[in-house]
């Protein structure tokens, strides 16, 4: 899986996570891949909740020693 | 980035208003499951859901839906997204808007005390509603001490308001295990020396020490000997122990409530405790005097604020009109408290582990835990 671009919001609270991943992801173009990474527990259902309803693919989302890593394709 | 002209309304300033019944407008900006699951409530509330991620790049789209004719109140999860929302909405020109301070997680930890009534030789006994997760906490003072029953993780306001009535906190109790909240009972009684009392067949698997809540304790409070007496009433656990208070009020903890009746399941045994539940609910209770004030731990909707904010009934009166109380036939009983029951509440496993000291998690953690409503009844769908 080749990633875009990836967006560090690590320490940002809500709703910067998304505000700074729909930013990134206006630059891209359909099929492009963004990694988003984020420490905000509260990010992982608003990112599964906002790409399902702007109707991107979220690839899969993970968790590594506090870090959620978001993996975004966009339509 | 707060923007000029945009202020915030706190959890107390609003549970004022719901409690005044004055007309608001919240705009919850939260995800919509989030939203679904559990939001702000009360008889002259309107409120819409629009998560913050449609309105990253302005907030036309809700413009229209915004009325200038009251006030309306942004809400998130904690704050940020209704401030960034807002801001936004103050710069439209919608200049009667403000935001959640603190967003739920605030509105989960606000209690207003409301006096409930006198008791007859002296003093009196006080509720504390959490209106946002719908926990009822009751204080009974008289001649310079106090007692407190289901005490709340938020000790600090116990301890405040006994100050303020001069009193000395002597006894805390649990009436069971709760499984939707972290009690406070115990880590009141540390900080103030009072004994924390507990229903013992609750208490199999605690691993502190605790006074036992039976029927045959024999609690008072104040020189005036007011009683608190415990009557087992097995059910929604299996050592629920009700107190009737001053002979003239039953705090029924979680097993009768003024629009439901408890849940048997909370603990994995709804089929076992199921008799259990009945029998305290159409036996026991029925033997008691009708004119008792019943007072809860938990209210499960809006409709059961009554004046100020207060959660009671007459028992003579919930056996008329309680749903829970009028079923007459054993088998549609059975039906009602064991099938198509509304989902536990969050984290309640962890939340019984807590509570039994098992686990000790963070303040953080704690308050993660006891996101969302109590549901607590059989009703609260």
């Amino acid at each position: 899986m080749q990633t875009k671009i990836t967006v560090d919001t690590k320490g940002m609270a809500c709703p910067m996570p998304i505000v700074k991943a729909k930013k990134a992801l206006d630059n891209l173009e359909s099929g492009q891949i963004m990694e988003v990474l984020s420490t905000d527990k509260g990010s992982v259902n608003d990112f599964q909740a906002w790409v399902k309803q702007t109707n991107h693919e979220l690839i899969k989302h993970e968790e590594d020693n506090g870090v959620y890593k978001f993996f975004v394709r966009k339509k | 980035m707060e923007t000029i002209g945009l202020k915030g309304m706190t959890a107390g300033e609003l549970t004022k208003k719901v409690l005044d019944n004055t007309e608001l407008f919240i705009l919850d900006v939260r995800n919509d499951s989030d939203y679904d699951d559990w939001k702000i409530e009360g008889a002259t509330i309107e409120s819409i859901n629009v998560p913050y991620f449609h309105l990253i790049d302005g907030v036309d789209d809700v413009l229209d839906k915004i009325p200038d004719d009251k006030e309306v109140v942004v809400v998130c999860a904690k704050e940020g997204s209704s401030v960034f929302v807002a801001g936004q909405l103050v710069e439209q020109g919608k200049h009667h808007v403000s935001y959640l301070v603190g967003g739920m997680k605030a509105w989960s930890e606000h209690l207003e005390p409301v006096k409930v009534g006198d008791l007859q030789d002296g003093g009196s006994i006080y509720q504390f509603v959490r209106i946002g997760k719908g926990c009822l906490s009751y204080m009974v003072v008289s001649n310079g001490e106090a007692a407190v029953i289901d005490t709340l993780r938020m000790t600090e306001v116990f301890e405040n308001f006994a100050k303020e009535q001069n009193a000395v906190i002597k006894h805390t109790l649990d009436t069971h295990l709760h499984a939707d909240h972290i009690s406070g009972g115990l880590k009141l009684a540390q900080h103030t020396g009072a004994k924390y009392w507990l229903p013992p067949k609750d208490a199999d698997e605690v691993v502190f020490n605790y006074n036992q809540l039976d029927e045959h304790a024999e609690i008072t409070v104040g020189n005036t000997k007011i009683h608190i007496q415990p009557v087992y009433s097995p059910g929604h656990t299996i050592g629920s122990t009700s107190l009737i208070v001053d002979n003239q009020y039953l705090l029924s903890g979680d097993i009768l409530f003024v629009q439901s009746i408890g849940r048997p399941d909370l603990a994995g045994k709804a089929e076992d405790w199921v008799s259990d539940l009945r029998n305290t609910l159409y036996s026991r209770y029925k033997r008691l005097s009708e004119d008792l004030i019943v007072l809860p731990a938990h209210f499960g909707k809006a409709t059961e604020l009554g004046v100020g904010g207060k959660v009671s009934a007459r028992l003579g009166d919930l056996f008329k009109e309680n749903p829970g109380l009028n079923m007459e036939d054993e088998a549609e009983f059975r039906k009602a408290v064991t099938e198509n029951l509304p989902p536990q509440p969050h984290a309640y496993q962890e939340i019984r582990q807590v509570n039994m000291g098992k686990i000790t998690p963070t303040d953080e953690e704690q308050r993660d835990m006891e996101t969302g409503p109590n549901r607590c009844a059989i009703h609260d769908k």
